[in-house]
């Protein structure tokens, strides 16, 4: 069991551990969606509403699986029912916003190799959060994520007029600022704690 | 039809070992599989593990994949390569906990998340479902040794910089002050943002010498 309040959950998976800046959770999308404002946005949106639905799945499996015996199923189990999720959500979005759909292309069956998402539902396990925690936890790391993601967004779209060197173009000069957010995020630890 | 079909799957060639080394390396030519890449490697020693057990996965995966290339429909066919993925991952879990308990408190769930490494996926998808299991048991432990190598270069360089050593024997005398940036989450981009600018520069500098020679056969 896990005594942490819901608050510093909360802020240690948003902030002060950031799954993308200081754990590296969930790069790809961040170096590939991360090229417009509104995408960023909605990506964001998705890759949360999935954490939130894996999350709560994930508790009642571990407990199925505890139940049961049977622990060297967690893997499987857990990748499933984040592809099924994932399947929900493109379906729901295909219906309601194409346009939303073809922006985020390729991106958004790949949610499902999103490694931020397995993760949440593997450190939740890990630390033995139960169903409130849980779900603060998910909600945290969404959030998170769609921070830097908008953030990085941002600061993309003004280097669209900016004047680089040919050579450090694209995904070198993503890295770099996402370097240096990195360090800016440090500035939180002991926010949390 | 048929008969060129299983002359193309059994036809091994060593192009399909090599282009994963370096021509398509995964990290540095088609930046796939970010997430390890960035997080196990403030040590030579974890990159190498990291490197080995995806590399392990990823011939094991490809070689099922394309042995049942012909079984799977095709549309349920990412959820059965992900299924066929976790398992082998779930056995390299406990295959690293039986040898070494130290190294599976080091890389944590990041074991665990080799399921989710874009890359194994990608080959399934793009290599193993079309070809024959010789050439995809290739293909897999090319793409596996050069995404080890990517890992190695990130590693060390982060190791060697952020603490003075590599594979844990210090290296720089000790009045050299290391520069902890580097084995912070900040270093990784850094060090891979790094690399990415030699390998585009080495590109380019290629495509320019390509230019010149079209130029002078014209």
């Amino acid at each position: 069991m896990n005594n942490d309040s819901l608050w510093t959950i909360f802020l240690n998976a948003s902030l002060v551990n950031n799954f993308v800046l200081a754990y590296f959770l969930g790069i790809c999308p961040f170096l590939g969606v991360s090229g417009k404002l509104s995408t960023a946005t909605r990506m964001g949106a998705a890759v949360c509403f999935v954490m939130l639905v894996s999350s709560v799945c994930a508790y009642g499996i571990h407990n199925l699986l505890a139940a049961i015996d049977a622990p060297y199923l967690q893997l499987i189990s857990y990748i499933v029912v984040i592809a099924s999720t994932v399947q929900l959500v493109e379906m729901f979005i295909k219906k309601m916003s194409p346009a939303l759909f073809r922006s985020l292309g390729i991106f958004l069956p790949l949610i499902t190799t999103n490694c931020a998402i397995l993760a949440v539902a593997l450190f939740q396990t890990n630390k033995g959060y139960d169903l409130l925690q849980s779900i603060v936890f998910a909600l945290g790391a969404g959030s998170g994520f769609t921070l830097a993601l908008v953030l990085m967004a941002g600061i993309r779209e003004k280097l669209e007029l900016a004047a680089v060197p040919d050579m450090v173009q694209g995904t070198a000069l993503t890295l770099m600022i996402a370097g240096i957010l990195s360090l800016a995020f440090m500035g939180f630890a002991g926010v949390g704690a | 039809m048929a008969g060129s079909e299983r002359s193309s799957g059994t036809a091994m060639s060593t192009d399909d070992f090599i282009r994963g080394l370096w021509r398509e390396n995964p990290v540095f030519v088609q930046v796939l599989g970010m997430c390890p890449t960035l997080a196990v490697t403030n040590s030579a020693t974890n990159a190498l593990a990291m490197g080995l057990a995806t590399t392990f996965v990823l011939v094991l995966s490809n070689t099922l994949v394309s042995a049942l290339r012909n079984f799977i429909p095709r549309q349920v066919r990412i959820a059965t390569f992900i299924l066929i993925i976790a398992t082998f991952v779930t056995v390299v879990e406990y295959l690293i906990q039986a040898i070494s308990l130290e190294l599976h408190r080091a890389l944590g769930a990041f074991i665990s998340l080799i399921v989710v490494n874009c890359l194994i996926l990608g080959r399934a998808e793009a290599f193993a479902s079309k070809h024959g299991v010789g050439r995809s048991v290739l293909d897999g432990l090319g793409m596996g040794l050069g995404f080890t190598f990517g890992l190695l270069c990130l590693g060390g360089v982060r190791e060697f910089v952020g603490s003075g050593s590599l594979f844990g024997w210090s290296l720089l005398p000790a009045a050299y002050q290391p520069w902890i940036v580097m084995i912070l989450p900040g270093g990784g981009f850094f060090t891979l943002g790094l690399w990415l600018l030699v390998f585009n520069h080495l590109k380019s500098r290629r495509a320019a010498a390509h230019c010149v020679v079209q130029e002078a056969t014209r």
